[in-house]
């Protein structure tokens, strides 16, 4: 397409019309391929060329309006070519407007980093359009500070708005800052609030850069607003896009923000004075040698004794106890060797822990780290699993009475989900007692692989989430035929289950868990999972299962997405372990309601995981009652 | 075959509290009875009888807050002692009197041991760690008048003093102080101008004490961590590292040269005594007595060099003392 150069006074409205017919037609690609770089060419430098552009575009029909500016806005290379092609069609036009500040940043989220930057930039460009990017600001702040937004909206479309928020962030100027501090400063506050109540750890931590962002560049000097948590590539990306090259190219600079999670405290060392004062005193070494003998008649005594002193670790169970109740602060020594020792001296004196456990169990969950011991934390879980695992029915049951009782903090209560979880696999496990590896819980008997490649998936899920669910310090994944013995789990496994699923909608003052506390029912979901996973071949397992079954129906509507991904692997567990004659004997019905929201779920939920997870139970339950109907009976 | 360590020559029991100093006051000529001053944390000092190993007399003057610093100035007669009461008293002891005849406020609460010098007959120098957290006050006694107050620079971050040595060269040369510091640095000042020589960084944790060898300029710090830095002073009056020990166990409550410097005690917090060749830092002997962290160590100024001593006191309330290597 070639126009005629100046001079003449054509009519453009035809082209445009072509323009716009070609593009709503979805040939956007096609025809602004070769029209945009040309124009580019075109406009660089001459402004009658930048003056037919406009007129090009603002002549499209605005019923085609959306598809033209959004193919400019997608082909641009840069933002100041966006500029030059679109002049100031966004102010002129009102769907252009629509498009530009309403459409692409708020109802769409598949644009790519370089899109938003342009489409930014563009607006930023001119002291016409920039009234727009600061309402554009406003209202990408008010979405991201909305809860329910926060809670209902997928992850994709959250990361997208911070981009947009973080790059025009950017492009602000001091005075427009100045002007909209305030309001920027209560968005803030308010969505850092939302974002860091939400249950996925990505959502917080979007949370977190965007608000550290916003806090940077409304306070210039003075403290700002500093969170901790793992660097990866997406946080990276998102504080890179903060700052804008001069020259307006999309490269992000990178302004080196290096925050590790341990604030390392550098203590300088002397090492240039070691270095000068061997290179430059050789008379030391000299003189030192030529007074040799005046040591020597001082013959040293034997030393041999002279060894690093240790403190002698308790031997017996019951002086653990004591010294760890005891209240004298002097002992701490003593303390932290009985720390260290307890989980041993527990897995070698069954006998002797049995007559404690109870008190052992106690004395554990509300033990405190007195002093700073490394691993602290994985001692003292250790050392609860070791007392769990010898002696199972009354510290469960102590435990899970606990666990709905007052006055444990969150984190008590989530620490008991974890040890009942780890107790469970130990127990269920043969011979790998003490040892951390999570092996041998599938029963290579159960062979649902047929065909379906989707099929493969639920057995990685599980592996992946009984992984990231309990945290593993070892990493082993052997696959060696054990030998046989009992299952230590199977007599145990309902006084883990039941008491744990028996008084979640009871609240109490201080533990509310179908209120605030979603946090900990995620994880009680998810802990649920587990125990039934680690529960197949059990006695109990149907038991379990029709227990299971009524409480995932209890809360399938549940708004955190969290308690939504627990509750779908609750029913992959259920799946895996209760044999299936036996779940179409016992629950048809609730296995055909289950199977229907499953479908809901899977077409509609927010949530990208809960739909894959929805998707693959679906598709589990279709193998199962396939292989059964393959079985000859 | 080296020797298994010598026991202790005898045991001072009786202050019933820990010990947190010790003094030895034996130069005199017969019939003068070898003292030993200790200062304990109940607030007394026990004036030792080393002939009867009894107590002669106990010394309360500091309200009962624990006594962490005594010297003699100038003879047994004339005690200073520091205590947590935030006071320096000077004591007069002559002809069996007991009383406290001069007092200086110091209005510090932390730990640091003062350091005496003597500068003329009659005339002492004394370096404190001062009211403000990073200052050195030094006084001359007994006018009590202030000679000046070393401050370190704005930024300098060096924390509280914890440790000072005052020395001169020789008699009428110019008086320097060594102070070793919270963070580690060990500072060399001169007192007349108040100014910085040289600071050296000797240890990533606080120095607990430290002592100096004029004549060889060689010092040597210890710290709450497992390394003894010995260092030196050249020429030009900079601190230089020289050497550093690793130790079995972290913790060095003190350290003192032997007057003749051929060796040097250490009193760790694993409750040993270690004794040291200072030549070349050649470790001779642990002497493994005490139950509980050892506080302070102390030479004896016996003329007599056979007969010298070397006393430990610690926190199990004991005082140990040994004769070793007095024969060299």
């Amino acid at each position: 397409v070639c126009f005629i150069p100046g001079g003449l006074d054509c009519s453009i409205s035809f082209v445009s019309h072509v323009l716009g017919k070609v593009c709503i037609h979805g040939r956007q690609k096609e025809i602004l391929g070769v029209l945009v770089p040309r124009l580019t060419e075109l406009t660089e430098s001459d402004c009658i060329w930048q003056r037919i552009c406009w007129r090009l575009v603002e002549c499209v029909p605005d019923r085609w309006m959306e598809a033209v500016v959004l193919g400019f806005v997608q082909r641009a290379p840069r933002a100041d070519v966006l500029s030059r092609l679109l002049g100031n069609l966004v102010v002129k036009n009102k769907k252009a407007q629509f498009v530009v500040t309403q459409k692409i940043l708020l109802l769409q989220y598949g644009h790519t980093t370089a899109v938003l930057q342009n489409l930014l930039g563009y607006l930023s460009l001119d002291s016409l359009r920039r009234p727009l990017l600061l309402r554009v600001l406003q209202e990408l702040l008010e979405t991201w500070s909305s809860s329910s937004a926060v809670k209902h909206s997928p992850a994709e479309q959250q990361l997208y708005i911070s981009k947009a928020i973080l790059i025009c962030l950017s492009h602000l100027k001091e005075p427009e800052i100045e002007s909209c501090r305030q309001e920027l400063l209560t968005s803030m506050m308010e969505g850092m609030k939302c974002h860091l109540d939400s249950s996925l750890p990505q959502l917080r931590r979007l949370g977190m850069v965007v608000a550290e962002s916003i806090s940077l560049k409304i306070n210039t000097e003075g403290p700002v607003l500093k969170f901790e948590y793992e660097e990866d590539d997406e946080t990276r990306e998102l504080k890179s896009l903060l700052v804008q090259t001069p020259s307006f190219s999309v490269v992000p600079s990178l302004p080196d923000d290096d925050r590790s999670e341990k604030a390392s405290a550098a203590l300088p060392l002397v090492q240039e004075s070691n270095e000068k004062s061997h290179t430059a005193a050789p008379v030391m070494p000299d003189e030192s040698d030529a007074e040799l003998d005046s040591d020597d008649d001082l013959i040293p005594y034997d030393m041999s004794e002279d060894k690093e002193l240790k403190t002698k670790a308790p031997v017996y169970i019951r002086d653990c106890i004591e010294v760890l109740t005891g209240s004298r602060s002097e002992d701490v020594d003593k303390w932290e060797a009985a720390v260290k020792a307890l989980e041993s001296l527990v897995r070698k004196n069954p006998a002797a822990t049995r007559e404690v456990s109870v008190e052992l169990a106690k004395i554990l969950l509300h033990l405190e780290e007195k002093t700073c011991i490394e691993g602290f934390v994985e001692l003292r879980q250790r050392a609860q699993v070791a007392v769990l695992t010898t002696d199972p029915i009354p510290v469960a049951k102590y435990l899970t009475s606990q666990f709905y009782s007052l006055n444990y903090s969150l984190c008590q209560r989530m620490d008991i989900l974890d040890v009942l979880v780890l107790a469970a696999q130990e127990l269920s496990c043969p011979k790998f007692h003490g040892k951390t590896k999570h092996s041998g819980v599938q029963k290579p008997c159960i062979q649902l692989l047929l065909g379906s490649d989707s099929s493969k998936d639920w057995r990685r899920i599980v592996d992946e989430r009984i992984k990231s669910k309990t945290r593993r310090f070892d990493m082993g994944r052997s696959r060696v035929e054990l030998a046989s013995c009992p299952n230590k789990f199977s007599s145990v496994a309902g006084y883990f289950f039941f008491p744990l699923i028996q008084h979640f909608d009871r609240p109490l003052t201080t533990f509310d868990l179908l209120g605030e506390d979603h946090l900990v029912l995620g994880r009680l979901v998810h802990t649920l999972a587990i125990l039934m996973h680690l529960a197949v071949n059990t006695v109990a397992v149907t038991a379990m299962g029709k227990a299971l079954l009524e409480f995932v129906w209890a809360l399938r509507f549940h708004t955190d997405s969290y308690v939504r991904q627990g509750l779908l692997s609750c029913i992959s567990s259920l799946l895996l372990s209760v044999p299936m004659e036996q779940i179409l004997a016992d629950m048809t019905e609730e296995l055909l309601e289950t199977q229907s929201w499953l479908g809901d779920v899977m077409e509609k939920d927010p949530d990208g995981d809960c739909r894959r997870l929805a998707l693959q139970n679906l598709l589990l339950m279709e193998n199962l009652k396939k292989k059964l109907e393959a079985v000859p009976s | 075959m080296a020797l298994p360590p010598p026991d202790p020559q005898f045991v001072l029991r009786g202050t019933s509290a820990a010990v947190h100093t010790l003094h030895f006051s034996c130069g005199g000529p017969e019939p003068d009875i070898p003292l030993l001053f200790s200062g304990s944390e109940n607030g007394f000092i026990h004036v030792w009888n080393l002939k009867t190993h009894r107590v002669d007399s106990a010394l309360d003057g500091h309200g009962r807050k624990s006594v962490y610093c005594v010297k003699t100035m100038g003879g047994k007669d004339r005690l200073l002692s520091q205590g947590r009461d935030q006071r320096i008293c000077l004591w007069d002891l002559a002809e069996g009197r007991t009383s406290v005849t001069d007092s200086v406020f110091t209005e510090h609460v932390g730990f640091c041991r003062c350091s005496l010098l003597k500068v003329a007959q009659g005339r002492w120098l004394m370096a404190m760690a001062a009211r403000s957290l990073e200052e050195v006050q030094i006084l001359e006694l007994p006018s009590k008048t202030s000679v000046c107050t070393l401050k370190p620079e704005v930024g300098a971050k060096l924390g509280m003093p914890m440790c000072l040595k005052l020395w001169q060269l020789s008699c009428g040369s110019q008086p320097v102080l060594l102070a070793g510091y919270e963070d580690g640095s060990v500072v060399l000042w001169n007192v007349s101008m108040g100014k910085v020589l040289s600071q050296l960084i000797c240890h990533q944790e606080p120095v607990m004490s430290l002592d100096f060898d004029s004549e060889k300029a060689k010092g040597i710090s210890g710290s709450s961590e497992k390394v003894l830095s010995i260092w030196s002073l050249n020429e030009q009056q900079n601190l230089q590292v020289y050497k550093t020990h690793e130790l079995v166990n972290a913790g060095i409550s003190d350290i003192t040269i032997r007057p003749d410097k051929k060796i040097l005690a250490t009193a760790g917090w694993d409750h040993r005594i270690r004794i040291f060749g200072w030549k070349k830092l050649k470790p001779l002997a642990v002497l493994d007595y005490h139950t509980a962290t050892a506080h302070c160590v102390s030479f004896s100024d016996h003329s007599i060099p056979r007969e010298r001593l070397l006393a430990a006191g610690s926190k199990d309330q004991r005082i140990s003392v040994w004769s070793i290597y007095a024969q060299t």
